[in-house]
């Protein structure tokens, strides 16, 4: 089925989608921009996970599992980073992060 | 053999009673903690008159001496098999004869201060330090072994130090407790390096095998030299040291006439008749080695000793504070008694001095407590200390009076009261070994007198003062102490101290010598004449006299500068050239140390505290490059 | 060029792309809606790779909750036609050169790293098997990190509703403990 498809290939898929996450991570203002890039980032390691699942060890499911696992994971967070999201903005009226920035010395 | 384990509750008793007092004291009664605190001591007098009499006439004695008696022992610290140090309770002639002296002593004190304290705020604390000064003295005098006398030794300076600061609000309270304190404070210091090396060299802490005369422990030490003198001088001579700073000798004996400064009782107590004898039965304790291996030590006491009375004695003839002449009588009596030790030998005829001294040191406690005690009276209802706003008080304070008159008749030798055979006695130690020494006592016993009838007659004769208010008679708890103290000074002289107390424990024949007896009587009466004459009616003659010897008379004054050359010496040799110099280099070296570390600190945070700035995306963005870089770091590089 | 050749570069693409569309976009609608195709086209990855059972979770969890969730917030919280102002071009730079510089290193990486592949032969992933593997308490079970994950869904259900209840409470509704 994935035969002619190198592992390295979803590596490289992976990594660029991480990449890209952390960029977006760095440079978006808004909050929940930076939610969606999180949420890029988890992705791209569940990728890896199932790649090096497939690819490695196809007889067993510890890739599997784990990928299910981050899902829940960030399911989990999404819902808490929402629920603070809204409660900064009603706090600051502004879900900017650069105008967050109380704690600091 | 007979049982003294009961001895124990003569030290228990006031430790207890002292946390009693001073833990639940502040929640009875003023008047109730007073009189459990002299009921308490009631008891431990008691039981020490009942130890007196067991020990004296119903112990057995072997080879006609008393023998030395561990009544109690037991191991405190053990630090390894050889290194312990004990508790216990020693019962010898002097530790007994001294446990009559402070208890008895010390209950008549908690009786006057029934009366003399009454009302005074800190009345419970007064009576809670009065126990654990009678623990801590208690202790010392029954201690088995020289380091139980040094813990007692210390905790009776701390009772001290507590007392004179008694009234705690009056700042020259606050600064003569702490000279007191320092300066025995600093004397002890000679007196631990003394247990030090003796302990060193002997290997042991306890008296009896120190003090035996045959033990090894005394032959041991004394082949060991150093600069010319044994080691055995050399420990002695720094125990001497301890023994100079609690007895205020010279030159430790600024402390003294500033103790003053505590309430009367007080200074009756631990200031004249107890604590300031410690260093006498330090030295009375430690006489067997003394006398055989430290002879040298031995004289170094006598001078010490014979200095001081006469110093002192010369002060005391210009102070106005009655309770200042006190003090330096005391300190001259003192002297008195460690000149009898120091002249004496060890055993048979010789140790005269050393039954003298004991004898000395019972009926000075005697009459020196009433003086004092007479003094409190006095002081209590005159309201001033100094004897130039009395005059004619015969008339207001009949009992005062009577035992007042008894007390320096006492102290100046007249016959029959027991100071002139005590005196006597000395006298005659001095006179059979040395000379010089006598002849300073003579005079000394003359300036005694003077000194003594010039307090008496100008409170109770001279001028007619005016008085603001009427003085009264103190009160009966103030008044009976003194007439039973007068009682005892005035017939202790016929206790048969040469069969009781003597410096092998066995009998010592000893008779009035006449050649020596009637002189010191005519020198005493000669220095009451002078008194009389001078003193009696308002006369011209003293301030006549001070003025033809202004610069001596002024020196004397002023206690011949003593304090001043301390205060020079402190401060300006030692302050100066030390204390400047270490506190510079505190501050600029130690401390300025601290301070650059900690303001470096501060000024390289308050740089770098931008980097906390609250924008999420930076810290991401150093983070993301960190791992980058230790990813490199440890992927690429680390090979 | 096979079948699964062409899908995979299909779906590369699309993730590829649809990432950068996340996150460059200045509509955040759109970009959530980039983040969609994202999330779909990844779990087209699972359905290739033989993952059939996390792909479909991957499409319902993420695409039909996350998204949608995130969907929601930025109702609450934003205008649907609200466009970003562009960040700043020297973030820009800086981030990107560290995204890149990070891209670059772990490609080296993957690249020069030899993998070995198992010879053994694949197992079949059933249902059956996940369910009996999900609840076995064997040493190949999961039933402890099942358990704890399931505690952790339950506490950020309760933190989600508690954090997003209460509002920040106004200094005047502050109780005055001083005053009782």
């Amino acid at each position: 089925m994935n035969s002619g498809i190198p592992l390295q290939y979803f590596l490289i898929l992976a990594t660029v989608m991480f990449f890209t996450g952390v960029y977006g991570f760095l440079t978006r203002r808004n909050l929940i921009t930076i939610l969606m890039s999180v949420e890029l980032i988890l992705n791209s390691v569940n990728i890896n996970f199932m790649a090096f699942n497939r690819f490695l060890y196809p007889n067993k499911l510890e890739g599997m599992f784990f990928s299910l696992f981050i899902i829940a994971v960030a399911a989990s967070e999404a819902a808490v980073a929402i629920a603070i999201i809204i409660n900064i903005y009603r706090r600051f009226t502004t879900i900017n992060v650069e105008d967050v920035n109380e704690m600091k010395f | 053999m007979i049982n003294f384990s009961y001895t124990i509750w003569i030290l228990l008793l006031p430790f207890l009673m002292f946390l009693l007092l001073g833990l639940a004291g502040h929640k009875l009664k003023a008047k109730l903690s007073g009189l459990l605190g002299t009921f308490g001591l009631g008891i431990i007098t008691f039981l020490s008159y009942l130890t007196a009499y067991k020990y004296f006439f119903t112990s057995e004695k072997i080879d006609g001496a008393f023998q030395k008696i561990t009544a109690l022992n037991f191991t405190w610290l053990q630090f390894t098999d050889k290194l312990h140090i004990d508790m216990g309770v020693l019962l010898d002639p002097i530790s007994v004869m001294m446990l009559i002296v402070v208890t008895t002593v010390s209950f008549m004190v908690h009786i006057y201060s029934l009366g003399y304290m009454k009302g005074e705020k800190g009345f419970e604390r007064f009576y809670s330090f009065l126990s654990l000064f009678s623990f801590s003295m208690l202790g010392l005098v029954l201690a088995t072994n020289i380091f139980q006398m040094y813990i007692f030794w210390e905790l009776v300076g701390v009772s001290s130090f507590l007392l004179i600061g008694f009234y705690y609000q009056k700042p020259s309270a606050v600064r003569a407790s702490k000279k007191a304190f320092i300066v025995t404070r600093f004397a002890d210091l000679g007196f631990l390096i003394g247990i030090l090396i003796l302990s060193f060299n002997t290997k042991t802490f306890d008296f009896i095998s120190l003090t035996n005369p045959s033990g090894a422990a005394i032959s041991q030490g004394s082949s060991i030299g150093f600069l010319g003198l044994s080691v055995m001088t050399w420990s002695m001579i720094f125990v001497f040291l301890g023994g100079a700073g609690k007895s205020a000798m010279f030159p430790f004996h600024i402390w003294l006439p500033d103790a003053m400064e505590g309430p009367t009782p007080v200074s009756a107590l631990i200031h004249a008749a107890t604590m300031v004898v410690a260093g006498v039965y330090l030295v009375a304790r430690m006489f067997p080695i003394y006398a055989i291996s430290a002879p040298v030590a031995l004289d170094v006491v006598a001078y010490v000793g014979a200095f001081t009375s006469l110093f002192a004695a010369v002060i005391a003839c210009t102070q106005t504070d009655i309770k200042r002449v006190l003090a330096y009588s005391t300190m001259s009596q003192i002297g008195y008694m460690m000149l009898a030790l120091g002249v004496a030998k060890y055993g048979g005829e010789t140790g005269l001095g050393y039954m003298a001294s004991m004898f000395h040191l019972f009926t000075h406690a005697m009459f020196k407590a009433l003086l004092f005690l007479g003094a409190g009276a006095i002081i209590h209802s005159v309201h001033s200390n100094y004897m130039t706003d009395m005059g004619g008080l015969r008339k207001y304070l009949p009992i005062t009076h009577i035992t007042f008159l008894i007390a320096c008749l006492t102290i100046s030798g007249i016959p029959p009261f027991s100071g002139f055979f005590s005196k006597d006695e000395i006298l005659a130690a001095a006179f059979q070994s040395n000379k010089f020494l006598f002849a300073v006592e003579y005079a000394v016993a003359g300036i005694t007198a003077f000194y003594m009838f010039r307090i008496y007659f100008s409170i109770f004769w001279g001028k007619d003062t005016q008085y603001q208010h009427t003085p009264h008679e103190a009160p009966a708890t103030m008044t009976i102490p003194l007439i039973i103290l007068a009682i005892g000074a005035a017939v202790s002289g016929f206790i048969p101290f040469n069969k009781l107390v003597t410096s092998d424990g066995k009998i010592l024949e000893t008779g009035i010598n006449l050649v020596i007896a009637i002189p010191s009587v005519l020198i005493g009466l000669l220095g009451i004449g002078i008194a009389y004459i001078m003193y009696r009616r308002e006369s011209t003659i003293p301030d006549k006299l001070a003025a033809m010897f202004k610069y001596s008379y002024k020196w004397a004054y002023n206690k011949f500068y003593i304090d001043e050359l301390y205060l020079f010496v402190t401060k300006k040799i030692i302050f100066r050239y030390i204390a400047v110099p270490v506190a510079w280099f505190d501050r600029h070296v130690v401390d300025a140390t601290m301070n650059t570390i900690a303001s470096v600190t501060q000024g390289v945070s308050f740089r770098i505290r931008g980097f906390q700035s609250g924008q999420l995306q930076k810290y991401a963005f150093v983070f993301i490059t960190g791992a980058i870089m230790l990813a490199v770091l440890f992927i690429y590089l680390w090979k | 060029m096979a079948a699964n050749q062409i899908m995979f570069v299909l779906f590369s693409a699309m993730i590829v792309i649809f990432s950068i569309l996340t996150v460059t976009s200045r509509r955040i609608l759109r970009a959530a809606v980039y983040l969609l195709f994202v999330l779909v086209s990844t779990s087209g990855l699972y359905f290739m790779l033989n993952y059939q059972f996390l792909a479909a979770v991957q499409l319902s969890l993420y695409a039909g909750g996350i998204v949608v969730l995130i969907i929601f917030s930025i109702l609450l919280t934003s205008h649907i036609s609200q466009k970003f102002e562009s960040s700043g071009l020297k973030k820009n730079i800086f981030s990107a050169i560290a995204a890149l510089a990070g891209a670059t290193l772990s490609i080296i990486t993957i690249l020069d790293y030899n993998f070995s592949a198992t010879t053994e032969a694949a197992k079949e992933v059933t249902m059956k098997l996940i369910g009996s593997s999900l609840l076995s308490v064997n040493y190949d079970g999961y039933v402890l990190p099942f358990e704890v994950i399931s505690i952790l869904l339950l506490a950020a259900m309760i933190a989600a509703i508690v954090v997003a209840k209460k509002g920040a409470p106004k200094p005047t509704e502050l109780p005055n403990i001083n005053q009782e």
